[in-house]
């Protein structure tokens, strides 16, 4: 019925050419380029099209979707030669190449006229050079997930301050089990570990400088750094041979119940889940603290962005706006849709465990401040070589003065 | 289409194109082939060196910055790295020649069933290398693959190939012979189809046999397969990149990037922004190349002069 009504609407709207505000039905093209490639993001994605489809009948949708991983990559080519009109990306500084090269549409004048409500708390995220490039639609948190179960066993507690974790990991690793999960193989992890490891020795703002290349890499801070990161390394706190293996073969360790822990994004619970592990069995826990200082949190943002060679501008600003809705943002981050957190203020988070615990955790105890992560808040080259560093110190310790070495030419060349 | 018409029903006029026919008529044929070579080959390895005079993202302005890029490669470590790994590459991957050849002279034999040997060895050529780079990722997987199963039941210590720098480049390597072996292999099998089998009976009135047969005899005759085997060995051990990505991603912290994936993983990967160097590296692997492509053809010239 609503289906007959909305075409005759249009339809009358179409021949009369009365098509006021009220109605603003959108017609002509609109071509999305998504990386949401993953079964559960595809289907949000397949439905957020659809969706905003049923409501302007007389748009014609276009989507296309990416492998995630290869987007990183085909991104370049699709802002240059036939630009879709809506593309997904990511925040903070890995807009940076992007936005320099003014390929990314400016959409500051959508913040300030009031047509993104609700999004005030994340638009620092979207912000480079005091413009707004995007709009965010989805954000997880970090932190660590572990065996409950394997906790109850062991008569552990969900640690507060890094001695405790030490302390928890001691016993874990007396047991003949390891403490933490983590795949290599691509790097990324290492960073999400170095993030939480400075962002608690040295603080948010100290981690935000470095970086911004700021502050040396062999700084005596940035040692210290490394100096607890190695506590963990040398109890034999980590899987062993993490650099053979992604995150998701290093998720068989915590489901086979070898080792106890992950530190990875709310992304990993799903994976989790469809292992056979029940709420019971899993938990989360913020980050320990190390020193006094106020937590800092990685909390990455993924995006929706409109390419400055787009052809459908009015069509995909209205999209965006959609998007970002506070309804729209409910739904989409449901647990049974992406399951993550609503960049919309007015948006209700979804009732499961781990979703309110991370909303939890980041709207009351991440003072310090909320980092992207490591890959995304470092420029590109800077991200990529410090990634590997943090991988060979993973793997051999004693490397440590020749990486920051390394790493602090990289950054006398990188950062001008 | 309307000059080519016009030239047809007017012939005895002597056009310009009739009277220069049999001269024009071989560029013509050629000029489609000569103009896409030119466009797309030529033109881009000019552009390339231009490229690598400048700084640029691959998005933005480019800034001449003369050869700064390559004095950057001279101290950099990953392009050191990267520069020892193709020279095992291409060490090792010669290895190909005469495992291809042993196979080939176990294979050239009148069995039943030879056929079926033949095509079952000849099968890891068929297999994509991404495949090929997958089957041995998992036969090296520290705890789960088959190669450590193998090592503990005869009471050996696991050992992590593709996980410790040391090793990881020939574990790749091995997995790149595989295929490579089946390749020189049938360039063999055909070249053996060839041998002369009058010389090989005079050769054994003569009482030539084994080693000294396939030395002086056979292998002479072989000698087109080994320099086409050499040459396709060299060139697969130059563009090495499937494997590398496929298996170790240029990982255990980049030691196993050879100097094509350090180029790709500079100017086209997910954090590469650096055209201008990537292009750096690339000329420097173009005249890497040059120099074995010039000696091939150096040598098939000299076979030429003497074959006539």
């Amino acid at each position: 019925m609503s289906f007959n009504l909305k075409t005759t609407l249009a339809a009358l709207a179409a021949t009369t050419m009365l098509a006021g505000p009220a109605l603003a039905d959108l017609t002509g093209n609109l071509r999305i380029m998504s990386d949401m490639s993953n079964p559960a993001p595809r289907a949000a994605m397949e439905g957020l099209a659809a969706e905003f489809g049923a409501m302007h009948p007389e748009l014609n949708i276009e989507l296309e979707i990416v492998d995630r991983e290869a987007w990183k990559t085909q991104i370049r080519n699709a802002l240059t030669a036939n630009a879709p009109d809506v593309i997904n990306w990511y925040a903070a500084n890995r807009m940076g190449p992007y936005v320099d090269a003014g390929l990314f549409e400016d959409i500051s004048d959508m913040y300030e006229d009031g047509s993104l409500p609700g999004l005030d708390a994340v638009k620092g995220a979207m912000t480079l050079d005091g413009k707004q490039w995007g709009v965010p639609y989805t954000y997880y948190q970090w932190g660590i997930y572990y065996r409950e179960d394997m906790f109850k066993d062991l008569g552990l507690v969900e640690p507060v301050t890094f001695d405790d974790e030490l302390a928890n990991c001691q016993k874990i690793v007396d047991s003949g089990k390891k403490c933490y999960a983590i795949g290599t193989k691509f790097l990324w992890t290492a960073g999400g570990w170095f993030d939480y490891m400075n962002m608690r020795t040295n603080g948010f703002d100290f981690h935000m400088q470095l970086a911004r290349g700021e502050v040396a890499w062999t700084d005596e801070r940035v040692k210290e750094t490394f100096a607890n990161w190695r506590k963990i390394i040398d109890m034999g706190g980590y899987i062993d041979d993490h650099q053979s293996y992604s995150w998701q073969e290093a998720l068989k360790f915590m489901t086979d119940g070898d080792a106890a822990s992950y530190l990875i994004g709310n992304f990993a619970v799903p994976h989790l889940r469809e292992a056979g592990l029940d709420d019971t069995q899993i938990d989360f826990y913020q980050f320990p603290t190390i020193a006094d200082v106020p937590q800092g949190e990685d909390a990455p943002t993924d995006t929706f962005h409109i390419p400055a060679n787009a052809s459908n501008k009015d069509n995909a600003r209205a999209f965006l706006q959609f998007v970002t809705s506070a309804d729209v943002q409910t739904k989409l981050n449901a647990g049974d849709s992406l399951g993550q957190l609503p960049v919309n203020a007015a948006s209700s988070v979804d009732a499961d465990e781990f979703l309110e615990q991370g909303f939890e955790m980041l709207s009351t105890n991440a003072q310090g401040g909320v980092a992207q992560f490591f890959d995304r808040d470092f420029p590109a080259e800077m991200a990529s070589m410090g990634m590997e560093g943090l991988q060979e110190f993973m793997v051999f310790p004693d490397n440590l003065d020749d990486i920051l070495a390394r790493l602090e030419e990289a950054r006398g060349r990188i950062y001008k | 289409m309307t000059s080519l018409t016009a030239g047809s029903t007017t012939p005895h006029k002597k056009g310009w194109y009739a009277r220069n026919e049999i001269k024009v008529t071989p560029w013509l044929f050629l000029l489609p082939g000569i103009l896409f070579f030119a466009v797309y080959v030529i033109a881009p390895i000019f552009q390339s060196f231009w490229i690598s005079f400048h700084e640029w993202d691959g998005l933005g302005e480019k800034t001449y910055i003369g050869f700064a890029n390559y004095e950057r490669l001279a101290t950099d470590r990953k392009f050191e790295v990267s520069f020892w790994n193709n020279l095992k590459w291409l060490f090792l991957y010669l290895l190909a020649i005469p495992l291809g050849l042993f196979i080939a002279l176990l294979l050239n034999q009148k069995v039943w069933g030879i056929r079926l040997y033949k095509s079952l060895f000849f099968f890891p050529f068929v297999i994509s290398q991404v495949v090929v780079g997958l089957v041995f990722s998992w036969f090296y997987l520290p705890r789960e693959g088959l190669l450590n199963a193998v090592l503990v039941t005869f009471g050996m210590e696991p050992v992590n190939i593709l996980g410790h720098p040391g090793t990881a480049t020939y574990g790749i390597i091995a997995a790149g012979l595989w295929p490579q072996t089946a390749y020189c292999m049938i360039l063999y099998l055909t070249g053996l189809n060839a041998v002369d089998p009058e010389q090989v009976e005079a050769a054994r009135l003569d009482g030539a046999k084994g080693y000294k047969m396939l030395w002086y005899v056979i292998l002479p005759q072989l000698r087109p397969a080994t320099f086409i085997a050499f040459v396709v060995t060299i060139i697969g051990a130059l563009r090495s990149f499937d494997l590398i990505s496929v298996m170790t991603n240029g990982g255990p912290f980049g030691s196993t990037r050879v100097l094509s994936f350090f180029m790709y993983e500079e100017s086209f990967s997910e954090f590469g922004f650096r055209m201008g160097y990537g292009a750096a590296i690339a000329v420097v692997l173009f005249l890497l190349m040059l120099c074995f492509i010039g000696y091939f053809l150096w040598s098939m010239f000299q076979d030429e002069k003497e074959g006539r």
